[in-house]
Protein backbone atom coordinates (compact mmCIF):
# COMPACT_ATOMS: atom_id res chain seq x y z
CA UNK A 1 0.00 0.00 0.00
CA UNK A 2 1.29 3.21 -0.84
CA UNK A 3 -0.05 7.06 0.80
CA UNK A 4 -2.69 8.40 -1.87
CA UNK A 5 -1.80 11.08 -3.69
CA UNK A 6 -2.93 14.29 -1.85
CA UNK A 7 -1.09 16.95 -4.17
CA UNK A 8 -2.85 19.41 -6.47
CA UNK A 9 -1.97 17.56 -9.91
CA UNK A 10 -2.71 13.74 -11.18
CA UNK A 11 0.04 11.36 -11.47
CA UNK A 12 -0.61 8.81 -14.33
CA UNK A 13 1.87 5.56 -14.47
CA UNK A 14 2.82 3.40 -17.56
CA UNK A 15 4.25 -0.18 -16.17
CA UNK A 16 5.36 -3.37 -18.13
CA UNK A 17 8.24 -5.47 -19.27
CA UNK A 18 10.90 -3.98 -22.34
CA UNK A 19 9.04 -4.77 -25.71
CA UNK A 20 5.21 -4.10 -23.81
CA UNK A 21 4.48 -1.00 -25.89
CA UNK A 22 4.25 1.33 -22.88
CA UNK A 23 6.49 3.92 -24.13
CA UNK A 24 4.61 4.14 -27.55
CA UNK A 25 1.39 4.38 -25.40
CA UNK A 26 2.58 7.46 -22.92
CA UNK A 27 4.22 9.01 -25.96
CA UNK A 28 0.67 9.19 -27.60
CA UNK A 29 -0.47 10.43 -24.54
CA UNK A 30 1.24 13.08 -23.77
CA UNK A 31 0.81 14.53 -27.17
CA UNK A 32 -2.95 14.30 -27.24
CA UNK A 33 -3.29 15.92 -23.27
CA UNK A 34 -1.11 18.87 -24.41
CA UNK A 35 -2.87 19.67 -27.84
CA UNK A 36 -6.08 19.87 -25.04
CA UNK A 37 -3.78 22.40 -23.52
CA UNK A 38 -3.08 20.68 -20.13
CA UNK A 39 -0.04 21.25 -18.42
CA UNK A 40 1.97 18.02 -19.03
CA UNK A 41 5.31 17.35 -17.80
CA UNK A 42 6.94 13.77 -18.71
CA UNK A 43 9.51 11.75 -16.31
CA UNK A 44 11.53 8.43 -17.47
CA UNK A 45 13.06 5.62 -14.98
CA UNK A 46 16.59 5.44 -14.33
CA UNK A 47 17.16 9.04 -16.30
CA UNK A 48 18.80 11.13 -13.70
CA UNK A 49 22.08 12.99 -14.38
CA UNK A 50 23.19 12.83 -10.62
CA UNK A 51 23.41 8.93 -10.49
CA UNK A 52 24.30 8.63 -14.01
CA UNK A 53 28.06 8.14 -13.62
CA UNK A 54 28.01 5.78 -10.88
CA UNK A 55 25.28 3.72 -12.51
CA UNK A 56 27.64 3.65 -15.90
CA UNK A 57 30.26 2.78 -13.72
CA UNK A 58 28.55 -0.17 -12.13
CA UNK A 59 27.18 -1.53 -14.89
CA UNK A 60 30.83 -1.59 -17.06
CA UNK A 61 32.29 -2.77 -14.18
CA UNK A 62 29.98 -5.53 -13.01
CA UNK A 63 29.47 -4.19 -9.43
CA UNK A 64 26.22 -4.43 -9.04
CA UNK A 65 24.36 -6.73 -6.27
CA UNK A 66 20.67 -7.24 -6.42
CA UNK A 67 20.66 -5.03 -3.71
CA UNK A 68 23.40 -2.19 -4.97
CA UNK A 69 21.36 -2.28 -8.01
CA UNK A 70 18.41 -1.80 -6.35
CA UNK A 71 19.43 1.33 -4.52
CA UNK A 72 21.01 2.95 -6.60
CA UNK A 73 17.72 2.88 -8.73
CA UNK A 74 15.81 4.31 -5.90
CA UNK A 75 18.62 7.02 -5.30
CA UNK A 76 17.58 7.88 -9.23
CA UNK A 77 13.89 7.72 -8.52
CA UNK A 78 14.25 10.37 -5.16
CA UNK A 79 16.20 12.72 -7.13
CA UNK A 80 13.87 13.00 -9.86
CA UNK A 81 11.04 12.76 -7.25
CA UNK A 82 12.58 15.84 -5.15
CA UNK A 83 13.66 18.13 -7.93
CA UNK A 84 10.85 17.06 -10.54
CA UNK A 85 7.49 15.26 -9.72
CA UNK A 86 6.83 16.25 -6.55
CA UNK A 87 7.36 20.26 -7.82
CA UNK A 88 4.87 19.66 -10.54
CA UNK A 89 2.17 17.86 -9.00
CA UNK A 90 2.49 20.42 -6.19
CA UNK A 91 1.73 23.35 -8.97
CA UNK A 92 -0.98 21.07 -10.19
CA UNK A 93 0.33 19.50 -13.39
CA UNK A 94 0.08 16.23 -15.10
CA UNK A 95 2.75 14.24 -14.45
CA UNK A 96 3.40 11.36 -16.72
CA UNK A 97 6.02 8.56 -15.52
CA UNK A 98 7.27 5.96 -17.64
CA UNK A 99 7.90 3.48 -15.19
CA UNK A 100 7.41 3.95 -11.30
CA UNK A 101 7.72 2.52 -8.21
CA UNK A 102 6.38 -0.68 -9.41
CA UNK A 103 9.04 -1.47 -11.91
CA UNK A 104 11.59 -1.70 -8.54
CA UNK A 105 9.20 -4.27 -6.90
CA UNK A 106 8.90 -6.07 -9.88
CA UNK A 107 12.63 -6.26 -11.08
CA UNK A 108 14.26 -6.30 -7.98
CA UNK A 109 12.45 -8.50 -6.36
CA UNK A 110 12.86 -11.14 -9.41
CA UNK A 111 16.41 -10.43 -8.81
CA UNK A 112 15.95 -11.66 -5.18
CA UNK A 113 15.63 -8.68 -3.12
CA UNK A 114 13.26 -8.83 -0.19
CA UNK A 115 9.98 -7.85 -1.26
CA UNK A 116 8.66 -5.89 2.11
CA UNK A 117 11.77 -4.34 1.68
CA UNK A 118 12.22 -2.60 -1.61
CA UNK A 119 8.65 -1.52 -0.89
CA UNK A 120 9.40 0.47 2.27
CA UNK A 121 12.50 1.83 0.22
CA UNK A 122 9.65 3.60 -2.19
CA UNK A 123 7.09 4.43 0.63
CA UNK A 124 7.66 8.25 -0.15
CA UNK A 125 6.26 8.08 -3.64
CA UNK A 126 2.37 8.49 -3.65
CA UNK A 127 -0.17 5.63 -5.30
CA UNK A 128 -0.84 7.11 -8.87
CA UNK A 129 -4.31 8.36 -9.61
CA UNK A 130 -3.44 5.56 -12.46
CA UNK A 131 -1.28 2.66 -13.47
CA UNK A 132 -1.64 1.09 -16.98
CA UNK A 133 -0.23 -2.55 -16.73
CA UNK A 134 0.78 -3.40 -20.44
CA UNK A 135 0.18 -7.12 -20.79
CA UNK A 136 1.96 -9.30 -23.36
CA UNK A 137 2.77 -12.51 -23.93
CA UNK A 138 6.24 -13.29 -23.40
CA UNK A 139 7.34 -14.17 -26.96
CA UNK A 140 5.36 -11.17 -28.57
CA UNK A 141 7.84 -8.63 -25.99
CA UNK A 142 10.97 -10.78 -26.46
CA UNK A 143 10.40 -10.51 -30.58
CA UNK A 144 10.01 -6.63 -30.43
CA UNK A 145 13.02 -6.34 -28.09
CA UNK A 146 15.06 -8.51 -30.40
CA UNK A 147 14.18 -7.01 -33.78
CA UNK A 148 15.07 -3.36 -32.48
CA UNK A 149 18.35 -3.95 -31.21
CA UNK A 150 21.71 -5.92 -32.14
CA UNK A 151 22.10 -7.28 -28.99
CA UNK A 152 20.99 -7.28 -25.79
CA UNK A 153 22.68 -5.71 -22.30
CA UNK A 154 24.57 -7.87 -19.62
CA UNK A 155 22.10 -6.49 -16.32
CA UNK A 156 18.74 -6.08 -18.99
CA UNK A 157 19.39 -9.77 -19.65
CA UNK A 158 19.48 -10.32 -16.17
CA UNK A 159 23.09 -12.09 -16.73
CA UNK A 160 23.64 -11.39 -12.99
CA UNK A 161 21.11 -14.06 -12.07
CA UNK A 162 23.12 -16.53 -13.60
CA UNK A 163 19.68 -18.30 -14.90
CA UNK A 164 21.50 -19.22 -18.16
CA UNK A 165 25.25 -18.86 -20.49
CA UNK A 166 23.00 -17.41 -23.26
CA UNK A 167 21.53 -14.09 -23.16
CA UNK A 168 18.84 -13.87 -24.79
CA UNK A 169 17.88 -17.57 -22.76
CA UNK A 170 18.21 -15.67 -19.52
CA UNK A 171 16.48 -12.89 -20.67
CA UNK A 172 13.42 -14.76 -21.12
CA UNK A 173 13.55 -16.31 -17.86
CA UNK A 174 14.48 -13.14 -16.17
CA UNK A 175 11.12 -11.20 -18.06
CA UNK A 176 9.26 -14.14 -17.21
CA UNK A 177 9.96 -13.83 -13.55
CA UNK A 178 9.23 -9.73 -13.80
CA UNK A 179 5.72 -10.63 -15.43
CA UNK A 180 4.94 -12.92 -12.29
CA UNK A 181 5.54 -10.32 -9.80
CA UNK A 182 3.58 -7.89 -11.94
CA UNK A 183 0.51 -9.83 -12.35
CA UNK A 184 0.83 -10.06 -8.54
CA UNK A 185 0.55 -6.72 -8.06
CA UNK A 186 -2.11 -5.94 -10.59
CA UNK A 187 -4.31 -6.17 -7.19
CA UNK A 188 -2.35 -5.21 -4.70
CA UNK A 189 -2.06 -1.76 -6.16
CA UNK A 190 -5.31 -1.49 -8.28
CA UNK A 191 -3.90 -1.81 -11.65
CA UNK A 192 -5.63 -1.30 -15.18
CA UNK A 193 -3.96 -4.21 -17.16
CA UNK A 194 -4.04 -3.25 -20.75
CA UNK A 195 -3.50 -5.80 -23.42
CA UNK A 196 -0.45 -5.05 -25.23
CA UNK A 197 -0.74 -7.37 -28.16
CA UNK A 198 -3.86 -4.67 -29.28
CA UNK A 199 -3.41 -2.69 -32.14
CA UNK A 200 -2.14 0.65 -30.61
CA UNK A 201 -4.62 2.89 -31.82
CA UNK A 202 -6.86 0.25 -29.98
CA UNK A 203 -4.75 0.25 -27.00
CA UNK A 204 -4.72 4.91 -26.91
CA UNK A 205 -8.64 4.55 -26.77
CA UNK A 206 -9.24 2.80 -24.08
CA UNK A 207 -6.15 4.73 -21.98
CA UNK A 208 -8.07 8.05 -22.97
CA UNK A 209 -11.10 7.01 -21.82
CA UNK A 210 -9.29 6.08 -18.53
CA UNK A 211 -7.69 9.67 -18.19
CA UNK A 212 -11.04 11.26 -19.03
CA UNK A 213 -12.71 9.71 -16.17
CA UNK A 214 -9.65 10.82 -13.59
CA UNK A 215 -9.53 14.45 -15.31
CA UNK A 216 -13.46 14.90 -15.02
CA UNK A 217 -14.39 18.17 -13.74
CA UNK A 218 -10.71 18.30 -12.39
CA UNK A 219 -8.95 21.73 -13.69
CA UNK A 220 -5.14 21.80 -12.89
CA UNK A 221 -2.16 24.44 -13.70
CA UNK A 222 -4.05 26.01 -16.82
CA UNK A 223 -1.25 26.12 -19.54
CA UNK A 224 -0.59 29.86 -20.91
CA UNK A 225 0.54 28.21 -24.44
CA UNK A 226 -2.90 26.78 -24.55
CA UNK A 227 -4.91 27.23 -27.52
CA UNK A 228 -7.86 29.43 -27.31
CA UNK A 229 -11.01 27.62 -26.82
CA UNK A 230 -12.33 28.17 -30.44
CA UNK A 231 -9.58 27.86 -32.01
CA UNK A 232 -8.20 24.58 -30.47
CA UNK A 233 -9.38 22.09 -33.08
CA UNK A 234 -6.83 23.98 -35.54
CA UNK A 235 -4.22 24.54 -33.21
CA UNK A 236 -4.27 21.27 -32.23
CA UNK A 237 -3.64 19.83 -35.95
CA UNK A 238 -1.06 22.66 -37.03
CA UNK A 239 1.28 23.18 -33.65
CA UNK A 240 1.76 20.98 -30.37
CA UNK A 241 2.24 23.87 -27.40
CA UNK A 242 5.79 23.92 -26.22
CA UNK A 243 5.80 21.28 -22.74
CA UNK A 244 5.91 22.84 -19.39
CA UNK A 245 8.59 21.55 -17.01
CA UNK A 246 12.30 21.09 -17.86
CA UNK A 247 11.94 22.21 -21.35
CA UNK A 248 13.64 19.15 -22.70
CA UNK A 249 10.45 17.69 -24.12
CA UNK A 250 8.56 14.83 -24.00
CA UNK A 251 9.25 10.85 -24.23
CA UNK A 252 11.53 10.28 -27.31
CA UNK B 1 30.24 -19.40 16.29
CA UNK B 2 27.84 -16.72 16.56
CA UNK B 3 24.92 -17.01 14.25
CA UNK B 4 24.47 -15.33 11.06
CA UNK B 5 22.14 -12.48 11.98
CA UNK B 6 20.47 -9.53 9.85
CA UNK B 7 18.20 -6.22 11.31
CA UNK B 8 16.08 -7.22 8.72
CA UNK B 9 15.75 -9.58 5.57
CA UNK B 10 19.03 -8.94 4.70
CA UNK B 11 20.70 -10.40 1.39
CA UNK B 12 17.96 -13.41 0.69
CA UNK B 13 19.42 -14.32 -2.16
CA UNK B 14 23.05 -14.49 -0.71
CA UNK B 15 23.51 -18.22 1.25
CA UNK B 16 25.53 -17.43 3.69
CA UNK B 17 26.30 -20.53 6.16
CA UNK B 18 28.79 -18.77 8.35
CA UNK B 19 30.89 -16.00 8.99
CA UNK B 20 34.65 -16.73 10.78
CA UNK B 21 35.36 -13.95 11.08
CA UNK B 22 34.50 -10.89 13.74
CA UNK B 23 32.92 -7.46 12.53
CA UNK B 24 33.55 -4.59 15.38
CA UNK B 25 32.74 -1.26 15.27
CA UNK B 26 33.26 1.78 17.05
CA UNK B 27 30.37 4.60 17.01
CA UNK B 28 30.46 8.17 18.30
CA UNK B 29 30.28 11.39 17.11
CA UNK B 30 32.82 13.35 15.40
CA UNK B 31 36.19 13.86 17.26
CA UNK B 32 35.58 10.96 19.71
CA UNK B 33 38.70 9.11 18.63
CA UNK B 34 37.50 6.36 16.86
CA UNK B 35 40.21 6.21 14.30
CA UNK B 36 42.87 6.87 16.87
CA UNK B 37 41.80 3.47 18.67
CA UNK B 38 40.48 1.93 15.41
CA UNK B 39 44.92 1.98 14.52
CA UNK B 40 45.72 0.57 18.24
CA UNK B 41 43.04 -2.40 17.96
CA UNK B 42 44.56 -3.06 15.02
CA UNK B 43 48.19 -3.20 15.03
CA UNK B 44 47.35 -4.99 18.86
CA UNK B 45 45.19 -7.64 17.04
CA UNK B 46 48.15 -8.26 13.83
CA UNK B 47 50.74 -8.51 16.95
CA UNK B 48 48.13 -11.21 18.11
CA UNK B 49 48.34 -12.92 14.48
CA UNK B 50 44.93 -11.99 13.60
CA UNK B 51 44.62 -10.67 9.99
CA UNK B 52 42.57 -7.46 9.97
CA UNK B 53 40.65 -5.38 7.64
CA UNK B 54 39.29 -1.82 8.32
CA UNK B 55 36.77 0.09 6.78
CA UNK B 56 34.86 3.45 7.07
CA UNK B 57 31.69 5.01 5.62
CA UNK B 58 31.81 6.18 2.00
CA UNK B 59 35.05 4.57 0.62
CA UNK B 60 33.31 2.35 -1.92
CA UNK B 61 34.48 2.44 -5.10
CA UNK B 62 31.51 2.17 -6.72
CA UNK B 63 29.78 5.41 -5.15
CA UNK B 64 32.56 7.22 -4.40
CA UNK B 65 33.37 9.15 -7.55
CA UNK B 66 29.49 10.12 -7.24
CA UNK B 67 28.98 11.04 -3.45
CA UNK B 68 32.22 13.27 -3.99
CA UNK B 69 30.55 15.44 -6.85
CA UNK B 70 26.88 15.35 -4.94
CA UNK B 71 28.36 16.79 -2.23
CA UNK B 72 30.80 19.39 -3.54
CA UNK B 73 27.96 20.65 -5.67
CA UNK B 74 25.32 20.96 -2.66
CA UNK B 75 23.02 19.24 -5.16
CA UNK B 76 20.96 16.49 -3.39
CA UNK B 77 18.39 16.49 -1.56
CA UNK B 78 17.84 14.94 1.69
CA UNK B 79 15.88 11.81 0.58
CA UNK B 80 18.48 10.97 -2.61
CA UNK B 81 21.24 11.79 0.00
CA UNK B 82 20.00 9.23 2.22
CA UNK B 83 19.52 6.26 -0.37
CA UNK B 84 23.16 6.96 -1.92
CA UNK B 85 24.85 6.28 1.61
CA UNK B 86 23.04 3.05 1.65
CA UNK B 87 23.70 1.64 -1.85
CA UNK B 88 26.95 3.16 -0.71
CA UNK B 89 26.99 1.17 2.91
CA UNK B 90 25.18 -2.13 0.74
CA UNK B 91 28.23 -2.31 -1.48
CA UNK B 92 31.04 -2.01 1.61
CA UNK B 93 28.82 -4.90 3.21
CA UNK B 94 28.18 -7.00 -0.07
CA UNK B 95 31.67 -6.80 -1.26
CA UNK B 96 34.35 -6.18 1.45
CA UNK B 97 33.05 -6.58 4.92
CA UNK B 98 30.92 -9.63 4.37
CA UNK B 99 33.32 -11.15 2.18
CA UNK B 100 36.71 -10.59 4.78
CA UNK B 101 34.29 -12.21 7.25
CA UNK B 102 33.97 -15.38 5.34
CA UNK B 103 37.67 -15.54 5.30
CA UNK B 104 37.82 -15.15 8.88
CA UNK B 105 39.27 -11.80 9.00
CA UNK B 106 38.58 -9.61 12.21
CA UNK B 107 36.79 -6.53 10.19
CA UNK B 108 36.97 -3.05 12.10
CA UNK B 109 34.44 -0.76 10.81
CA UNK B 110 34.69 3.12 11.60
CA UNK B 111 31.10 3.84 12.03
CA UNK B 112 28.12 1.71 10.61
CA UNK B 113 24.81 2.50 9.73
CA UNK B 114 23.98 3.82 13.31
CA UNK B 115 25.79 6.96 12.34
CA UNK B 116 24.19 7.30 8.73
CA UNK B 117 20.63 7.00 10.62
CA UNK B 118 21.88 9.42 13.47
CA UNK B 119 22.93 12.42 10.97
CA UNK B 120 19.61 12.14 9.02
CA UNK B 121 17.41 11.78 12.06
CA UNK B 122 18.87 15.27 13.18
CA UNK B 123 17.86 16.40 9.76
CA UNK B 124 14.40 15.64 9.98
CA UNK B 125 14.31 12.52 8.57
CA UNK B 126 11.37 9.65 9.37
CA UNK B 127 13.69 7.49 11.72
CA UNK B 128 11.30 4.62 11.40
CA UNK B 129 11.84 4.13 7.22
CA UNK B 130 15.91 4.59 7.61
CA UNK B 131 15.76 1.62 10.51
CA UNK B 132 13.84 -0.29 7.51
CA UNK B 133 16.18 0.96 4.65
CA UNK B 134 19.01 -0.50 6.35
CA UNK B 135 17.39 -4.09 7.42
CA UNK B 136 19.80 -5.44 4.91
CA UNK B 137 22.72 -5.02 7.38
CA UNK B 138 24.40 -7.75 9.57
CA UNK B 139 24.57 -7.53 13.18
CA UNK B 140 28.07 -6.67 14.39
CA UNK B 141 29.28 -9.06 17.17
CA UNK B 142 30.60 -6.28 18.80
CA UNK B 143 29.57 -2.39 18.82
CA UNK B 144 31.65 0.25 20.49
CA UNK B 145 30.38 3.50 21.40
CA UNK B 146 32.49 5.42 22.51
CA UNK B 147 30.77 8.69 24.52
CA UNK B 148 32.18 11.92 24.72
CA UNK B 149 30.41 15.06 26.39
CA UNK B 150 29.76 18.31 23.84
CA UNK B 151 32.54 20.46 26.52
CA UNK B 152 35.08 17.53 25.74
CA UNK B 153 34.08 17.52 22.29
CA UNK B 154 34.90 21.18 21.72
CA UNK B 155 38.22 20.66 23.61
CA UNK B 156 39.56 18.25 21.01
CA UNK B 157 38.30 20.19 17.94
CA UNK B 158 40.20 23.51 19.44
CA UNK B 159 43.62 21.70 19.90
CA UNK B 160 42.99 19.19 16.80
CA UNK B 161 41.54 19.58 13.36
CA UNK B 162 39.52 23.20 14.10
CA UNK B 163 35.81 23.41 13.45
CA UNK B 164 34.73 21.88 10.23
CA UNK B 165 31.18 22.58 8.01
CA UNK B 166 29.73 19.10 8.04
CA UNK B 167 30.54 18.35 11.37
CA UNK B 168 29.24 22.23 12.67
CA UNK B 169 26.08 20.72 10.67
CA UNK B 170 26.08 24.05 9.49
CA UNK B 171 23.40 22.47 6.43
CA UNK B 172 20.97 22.45 9.28
CA UNK B 173 21.14 26.00 9.67
CA UNK B 174 20.13 26.04 13.44
CA UNK B 175 23.12 28.86 14.11
CA UNK B 176 24.82 31.29 12.60
CA UNK B 177 28.64 30.26 13.25
CA UNK B 178 30.61 27.62 13.08
CA UNK B 179 30.66 27.35 16.90
CA UNK B 180 27.19 27.64 18.16
CA UNK B 181 26.09 25.28 15.12
CA UNK B 182 28.65 23.08 16.13
CA UNK B 183 27.66 22.97 20.08
CA UNK B 184 23.39 22.52 18.93
CA UNK B 185 24.48 20.08 15.86
CA UNK B 186 26.77 17.86 18.14
CA UNK B 187 24.32 17.52 21.38
CA UNK B 188 21.78 16.66 19.01
CA UNK B 189 23.73 13.62 17.74
CA UNK B 190 24.70 12.14 21.08
CA UNK B 191 21.14 11.71 22.08
CA UNK B 192 19.99 10.13 18.97
CA UNK B 193 23.41 7.49 19.81
CA UNK B 194 22.29 7.38 23.43
CA UNK B 195 18.74 6.76 22.01
CA UNK B 196 20.70 4.17 19.74
CA UNK B 197 22.36 2.55 22.57
CA UNK B 198 19.85 1.12 24.09
CA UNK B 199 17.75 0.13 21.50
CA UNK B 200 20.53 -1.77 19.86
CA UNK B 201 22.86 -2.76 22.76
CA UNK B 202 25.99 -0.94 22.27
CA UNK B 203 29.20 -0.67 24.34
CA UNK B 204 29.12 2.46 26.08
CA UNK B 205 32.89 3.30 27.23
CA UNK B 206 33.49 6.80 28.50
CA UNK B 207 35.94 8.25 25.46
CA UNK B 208 36.51 11.40 27.86
CA UNK B 209 39.40 9.51 29.60
CA UNK B 210 42.94 9.11 27.74
CA UNK B 211 43.75 7.16 24.59
CA UNK B 212 45.64 4.43 26.84
CA UNK B 213 42.56 3.87 29.26
CA UNK B 214 40.26 3.70 26.45
CA UNK B 215 42.30 1.36 24.41
CA UNK B 216 42.21 -0.53 27.43
CA UNK B 217 38.61 -1.09 27.85
CA UNK B 218 38.00 -1.58 24.10
CA UNK B 219 40.52 -4.76 24.33
CA UNK B 220 38.65 -6.05 27.39
CA UNK B 221 35.64 -5.66 25.60
CA UNK B 222 37.24 -8.09 22.17
CA UNK B 223 38.79 -10.23 24.40
CA UNK B 224 35.28 -11.16 25.61
CA UNK B 225 34.23 -12.36 22.60
CA UNK B 226 37.14 -14.53 22.28
CA UNK B 227 36.11 -16.44 25.32
CA UNK B 228 32.82 -17.45 23.85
Amino acid sequence: MLRPNSYAGKLIVVEGIDGSGKSTQIDLLYKWLQAQGRSVFFSEWNSSDLVKSTTKLGKKQKMFTPTTFSLLQATDFAERWENLMLPMLKAGVIVLADRYAFTAFARDVARGVDAQWVRNLYSFAPQPDLVFYFRVPLDVAVERILSSRSKLKYYEAGMDLGLADNRVASFRLFQQRIINEYDRMVEEFGMTVIDGALPVQRQQKLIRQMVKKVLDGWQGLPNPRAPQKRARRHAARTAIPAPVGDGKGGPE
Amino acid sequence: MKKVEFYGAGFPYLKIKELPGRLIVLEGTDGVGRSTQIQLIRKWLEDEGFAVSDTGLRRSPLTQPGLDAAKTGHTLSRLTMNLFYATDFADRLENQIIPALKAGFYVLSDRYFYSIIARDTVRGADPEWARKLYGFALKPDLVIYLKCDVPHLIERMVHGRGFDYWESGMDVRSADNLYDSFVVYQTRLIEQFDRMAEEYGFVVVDATRSIEEVFQDLQREILKLEDV
